[in-house]
């Protein structure tokens, strides 16, 4: 009982998490949403030693082979098997957008929360400066600098998290403006708190739902795009297997392989409707209208 | 209301010319320029100087910046690096082409998301509304490039329906474009219907929620002039904004739908210049897609200023 | 009590599927009869349930409420089971509502005319050419002013006084022969809503209207019923007449309710109703009363009392109803302890003017005229110990001046200073600790002056933090007393405030403030948010701390009755400008200038025998004038051109009060 008064405030803190993943689950949209995307980075994490096929191993002989025994969903056009590299493939599209997108929300938030409060001249301005960024297409933005500087994991981290990072500041600066009309925020001001006080102890806990639920549609749109560069082909590099990047190797033999496609479309589909469910019922659980807000 | 008016298109200016100079100066940035990406590996030396000098790259920045501002203005954009074509040609056909399609697809999708998102409204949590919602997820969630792989696959490749691929040049007249352009139509339709449907139903229910619904239904009103003459036309004021963010996310869209269907729009020729790295193609690109961008949200600002009396009457706020 | 009358509710039970799939009843056989003509009033506070019977009442209940049992009859037709289209014929014809906020039940979309019209064109057998004189003339009828140009205007560009005007004339659009109004003058000023009222009392005579009139406002019901019924925790505790049930009511809470109201010449504080209502599915078969009845005994929770005579016409539940005219049922108020007269000043306000928003760099740059301030020429002081009421109606810059004392709006021009003669820099930011330690703001809803991710230990503990370094077992400790000093207990410290009752939260509000040891409190309509049994408490929390500490207050509120129970010294407002100060009896007394005896007039007492006095139009001004007096455009005894031209001179009558009037007071008439 030395130190009573912080240690109170986190079992309050605790029991909220757990309130709120009780709630979600309770959803039908949630449960079926979280099961989705945990059983995907389940996957993800152990798909090296689930596979029964080299990912790599090209194979003259059993091109574009049929489902069979061996071949759960089929070989593609090199002969690898499809099944291997479809539980393989969603690995660098979940790692590099699970580390960018926390980054994405944590620049974006504060930058937003910040302007938020200061609001005035600085904020008009920056308004601007983010309307402009966020009046480039996203794949314009993306495409530029990945033909420039490559597409390792260093360039492509920082780069999502940069671009994503903008609109993310618009939400959080929506979400302050809400907070700080509140008569605590102003409660706190006629008290003489510092900003930095204001904005660590009245804003964020009250900005961190909007956040909270950003961040996982910012995941999914963030996934959307990685995989739309890896089909463009400015993704992951073969032989790596990547969804997008199979979906497009086998695009060109459709019309008599149907099989190549459908095993990383549903495997890719499955897990960003996962998110987005899920995104859907914390919502929900939270208050927030998810629906109200356009995809930019 | 005409000062708000003012503005607003002062700041849609303003944000344009912010676009440019990020444009230019991201540009600016990469490193190498038109002149090193012309000559290749030939890049060096008294060539390179030479070239510059030509292309004026040795001047200054803000003198480039300015004379390449003042060409896009009048709608000169240059010509691309290879010194073959002049720009505003080549990305005008393109143009017209994404023009295109983006209006067809919103003259199916709007409507339809109106009508799909008023149902899901009026019926909330039951089932035509539980229906429509949960495809819209899909629609919305699924990448473009995995629909339009499906619905080639079902429509062209199984059904045979419509062909699973453009095959037209891109300076052809519009109606050489049929059917060729169905099916990218109908992924560009899905994923924006998808969007502005969810919109259209919470504003509905948040209206039907709303003091003044009941008020209506305790006046007595019927059920079908209370959605008409009290529901939706305050319902549909905030989708105007929304359905202006959704083309313009679209704008980035379209890239990956031109390129599966292999459509000659402004979204594919991006990602050509860009692999060939052809730079002044890629800045009038950028600039005529944020401009377009910065229109339409300007558009729709006006719109909802018109539609909306709180805000067409501010000047005459107290009696 | 047979006779069926025009609407009739029988055993009305109505309620909600709760989480754990229990069924809640919201309201619990509820028995409601109105006769043609006749006028009910329906009383009850926030949670009894009053505004479910209303709707109720046309056959209405709100999305996730169902009917459990009992009838609504409407002139013999049973709504419940009434078809849709049958139920659009009577709605809004023969029985019409008057929304409590109208602001927003009328459609944003729509001008007022075409709302008006789509009732007429449902409702009257008028033709589209007859309609639109029809809804000039219902506008003319409720007494707006310029109706052919109302009908052009859509809702936003009403105030809110006319907004209500124009949703009753929307509801006299078909002629109904009962009407329900729905807290149909809350949130309104009170000039505004005695204005309003006497129009529905005018309306309701002279068509021989039915009315059921819901409201916490005791004072209301007393002028506009003939009957009143009370309702607590879902059910009918007590309907009678109107005289008796406000003289000399039978049910305890009905005493208790009524006592804890302030009372405009009543001297010291209102008694408070201890405890809080029941939540719906909480009552078991005891009277629900019972927990915060002081007459309350074993056979009042063993059973549900029953709605017996009363032997005064009315009915009553309560098993000893006939002993609460002779025995206390709520503990009485402690007698308010007048302030220590010292002549030490606490607060003292020089010429202070405030602007909101700084004119744009273009309007000053193009010489733009900014005009008059929002608030201008306001010069105070405030002893030690005392309490200083500041009223006025909406717009009239009392609020204004609280934030300015607060810091939290730095004022155009003008000199605060503090006890020990310490000026206090404009903005909070260029206030020292010491100085922003010694005046500390409550707000009006604690739901938003309190975070709702903060534990009420976190909540507290900035303030001792702040300005006291405490930590650990100290903080904890000094936090624990505050809460007992405002009746709360150290066991509230880990809650969350969505736990706790309004009351309860602006109690820690309270303690937040006090935390500071603070001179002087700045109170911003801090019992408006609440029902008026809580409010009693929190007044005598407040009034109690002052005295223990010699802490002196700045007490802002629209209510006059509340202002007079607390308050020392009264400052009246009248668009950002000083009207008038004095103390708080002499001014109550004897108001000198128009505008106090305008305000003091529109009060309504919860007396069925007293009746307003309506002496100025109640007109919403946005701006002062540019020169002269504030209220010249609507003073009622506007002695000439004067006050249109010159500043109102400063008379002092003695004893502090002051008054600004072009017209001489004789000192005399006054004794």
């Amino acid at each position: 009982m030395t130190d009573a008064a912080p240690s109170a405030r986190h079992p309050g803190a605790a029991l909220r998490m757990l309130a709120i993943l009780r709630d979600l689950v309770r959803r039908p949209s949630g449960a079926v949403g979280l099961t989705l995307v945990l059983g995907h980075a389940l996957l993800a994490l152990l798909s090296p030693w689930l596979v029964p096929h080299d990912v790599t191993a090209v194979s003259a002989l059993s091109m574009l082979g049929q489902p069979d025994a061996l071949h759960w969903l089929g070989t593609d056009h090199l002969g690898r098997d499809i099944f291997s590299r479809v539980l393989m493939g969603g690995r660098e599209a979940i790692w590099i957008t699970g580390i960018a997108t926390p980054l994405a929300v944590m620049w974006g938030g504060l930058v937003g929360i910040w302007f938020g409060l200061v609001g005035g001249r600085t904020d008009d301005v920056l308004m601007r400066i983010v309307d402009a960024f966020l009046a480039l297409p996203w794949i314009l933005k993306m495409l530029v600098l990945i033909v420039t500087f490559g597409t390792g994991d260093l360039v492509l981290i920082p780069t999502l998290a940069f671009f994503y990072g903008i609109p993310v500041i618009r939400i959080a600066r929506a979400a302050t403006h809400d907070v700080v009309a509140r008569d605590y925020v102003q409660a706190a001001r006629a008290r003489g708190h510092r900003r930095l006080d204001i904005i660590v102890r009245e804003l964020l806990p009250n900005v961190r739902d909007a956040l909270l639920v950003e961040g996982a549609m910012r995941w999914s749109w963030m996934l959307l795009a990685f995989s739309s560069l890896s089909f463009l082909g400015f993704g992951v590099s073969p032989p790596t297997p990547d969804w997008g990047l199979m979906i497009a190797d086998a695009r060109g033999f459709m019309s008599f392989a149907p099989w190549g496609v459908l095993g990383p479309v549903i495997a890719l589909s499955s897990l960003i409707i996962g998110i987005n469910l899920t995104a859907d019922a914390l919502a929900r659980t939270l208050g927030i209208d998810r629906a109200q807000k356009a995809p930019v | 209301m005409l000062r708000m008016l003012f503005r607003r298109l002062a700041l849609g200016g303003l944000t344009v010319f912010l676009v440019s100079v990020i444009i230019f100066a991201g540009v600016e940035m990469l490193p190498g320029d038109a002149c090193t990406a012309y000559l290749e590996r030939e890049a060096q030396g008294q060539r390179l100087e030479n070239c510059r000098r030509d292309f004026g790259l040795d001047q200054p920045a803000h003198a480039r910046y300015l004379d390449w501002a003042s060409g896009a203005i009048q709608g000169d954009f240059g010509s691309n690096v290879a010194g073959t074509r002049d720009i505003a040609t080549l990305v005008g056909d393109r143009l017209k082409n994404s023009l295109m399609l983006g209006g067809l697809s919103m003259l199916v999708g709007v409507p339809l998301a109106l009508v799909l998102g008023v149902i899901a409204g009026l019926t909330r949590d039951r089932l035509p509304d539980l229906t429509i919602s949960t495809l819209a997820i899909f629609a919305m969630t699924i990448p473009e490039f995995v629909t339009a792989t499906v619905l080639i696959l079902v429509f062209s490749i199984w059904l045979n329906w419509v062909p699973g691929i453009v095959l037209t040049g891109a300076s052809a007249p519009a109606l050489d474009y049929f059917p060729e352009i169905l099916l990218p139509m109908a992924v560009f339709t899905l994923v924006m219907c998808a969007h502005i449907l969810r919109t259209v139903r919470s504003s509905v229910i948040e209206v039907l929620g709303s003091d003044y619904v009941q008020m209506a239904t305790l006046k007595g009103v019927p059920r079908g002039q209370i959605v008409r003459r009290h529901v939706l036309p305050n319902a549909l004021l905030p989708v105007i904004n929304v359905v202006a963010l959704t083309v313009a996310w679209l704008l980035g869209g379209v890239v990956v739908i031109e390129t599966v269907f292999n459509f000659p729009g402004l979204g594919r020729l991006m990602v050509e210049s860009i692999a060939m790295r052809d730079l002044p193609t890629v800045q009038a690109i950028a600039l005529i897609v944020a401009t377009i961008y910065v229109g339409v949200n300007l558009t729709a600002d006006m719109l909802t200023m018109l539609a909306n009396p709180r805000l067409r009457t501010l000047h005459t706020r107290r009696p | 009590m047979s006779s069926t009358g025009i609407l009739d509710i029988r055993d009305l039970t109505v309620g909600f599927t709760g989480r754990d799939g229990r069924g809640r009843a919201v309201l619990r056989n509820v028995d409601m009869q109105v006769s043609p003509g006749e006028s009910l009033g329906l009383v009850g506070e926030s949670g009894s349930g009053k505004s479910t019977l209303a709707l109720a009442a046309m056959g209405y209940f709100k999305r996730g409420l169902r009917v459990m049992g009992g009838s609504v009859r409407f002139e013999g037709q049973d709504l419940l089971a009434l078809p849709p289209t049958a139920l659009q014929a009577i709605r809004g014809h023969a029985l019409a509502l008057i929304p409590q906020n109208s602001g927003q039940a009328l459609t944003p979309s729509m001008r007022i005319g075409a709302q008006l019209d789509e009732a007429l064109r449902l409702h009257s057998p008028l033709a589209a050419e007859r309609r639109a004189a029809r809804v000039v003339e219902l506008l003319e009828q409720v007494r707006l002013p310029e109706p052919q140009s109302m009908a052009r205007r859509y809702p936003h560009e009403l105030s809110g006084g006319q907004q209500q005007r124009a949703a009753i004339a929307m509801a006299l659009a078909g002629e109904p022969r009962a009407l329900l109004l729905d807290e149909p003058t809350t949130g309104l000023d009170v000039t505004t809503q005695a204005h309003v009222l006497e129009l529905l009392r005018d309306l309701a005579r002279e068509r021989g209207m039915a009315m059921v009139y819901v409201s916490h406002d005791l004072g209301a019901i007393a002028r506009v019923c003939d009957r009143v019924t009370v309702m607590y925790a879902g059910e009918v505790v007590q309907s009678g007449p109107v005289r008796a049930a406000l003289r000399d009511p039978a049910h305890p809470y009905a005493r208790g309710l009524l006592a804890s109201i302030p009372r405009l010449h009543d001297t010291g504080l209102p008694r408070a109703l201890d405890g809080r209502p029941p939540a719906p599915g909480e009552t078991g078969a005891a009277c629900a009363f019972a927990p915060r009845c002081m007459l309350a005994e074993p056979r009042c929770i063993a059973a549900r009392p029953a709605l017996q005579p009363d032997g005064s016409g009315g009915l009553v539940r309560c098993l000893r109803a006939d002993e609460t005219d002779v025995r206390p049922v709520i503990a009485a108020a402690a007698p308010r302890e007048r302030a220590a007269l010292t002549d030490e000043a606490a607060l003292t306000i020089d010429d202070l003017a405030i602007r909101y928003r700084q004119t744009g760099l273009v309007a000053r740059l193009m010489g733009q005229d900014p005009g008059p301030a929002t608030v201008s020429d306001v010069t105070l002081t405030l002893r030690r110990g005392e309490t200083l009421g500041l009223v006025g109606e909406s717009g009239s810059g009392k609020s204004t001046i609280l934030k300015s004392l607060a810091g939290l709006l730095a004022p155009a021009r003008g000199r605060i200073t503090v006890a020990g003669g310490v000026a206090l820099p404009g903005a909070v930011e260029t206030r020292s600790p010491d100085q922003l330690r010694r005046v500390q703001l409550i707000f009006q809803n604690p739901d938003d002056s309190l975070n709702p991710r903060h534990t009420i230990g976190d909540i507290l503990a900035q303030p001792l933090r702040l300005y006291f370094g405490l930590e650990g077992e100290a903080l904890r400790a000094r936090s624990a007393e505050l809460l007992e000093r405002v009746r709360l207990g150290a066991h509230y410290l880990d809650r969350l405030p969505s736990q706790l009752s309004g009351g309860e939260k602006q109690r820690v509000a309270i303690a937040r403030a006090f935390a500071a040891r603070p001179d002087l409190v700045l109170c911003d309509e801090v019992t408006s948010a609440l029902d008026v049994s809580v409010q009693a408490a929190v007044l005598d929390l407040l009034d109690e701390l002052r005295a223990e500490n010699g802490t002196s207050f700045v007490f802002v509120s629209h209510d006059l009755a509340v202002v007079r129970a607390l308050s020392d010294r009264v400052a009246v407002l009248y668009l950002g400008r000083l009207c008038e100060i004095g103390p708080a009896e002499a001014l109550f007394a004897n108001p000198a200038h128009p505008y106090t005896e305008v305000l003091l007039g529109a009060v309504l007492e919860p007396d069925p025998d007293t009746a307003p006095v309506l002496l100025a139009r109640d007109v919403t001004e946005g701006a002062p004038p540019a020169r002269g007096c504030p209220f010249q455009r609507r003073c009622p005894r506007k002695p000439g051109s004067i006050c249109e031209t010159d500043q109102p001179p400063v008379q002092d009558l003695g004893n502090g009060h002051v008054l600004s009037c072009h017209i001489p007071v004789q000192t005399g008439a006054l004794q």
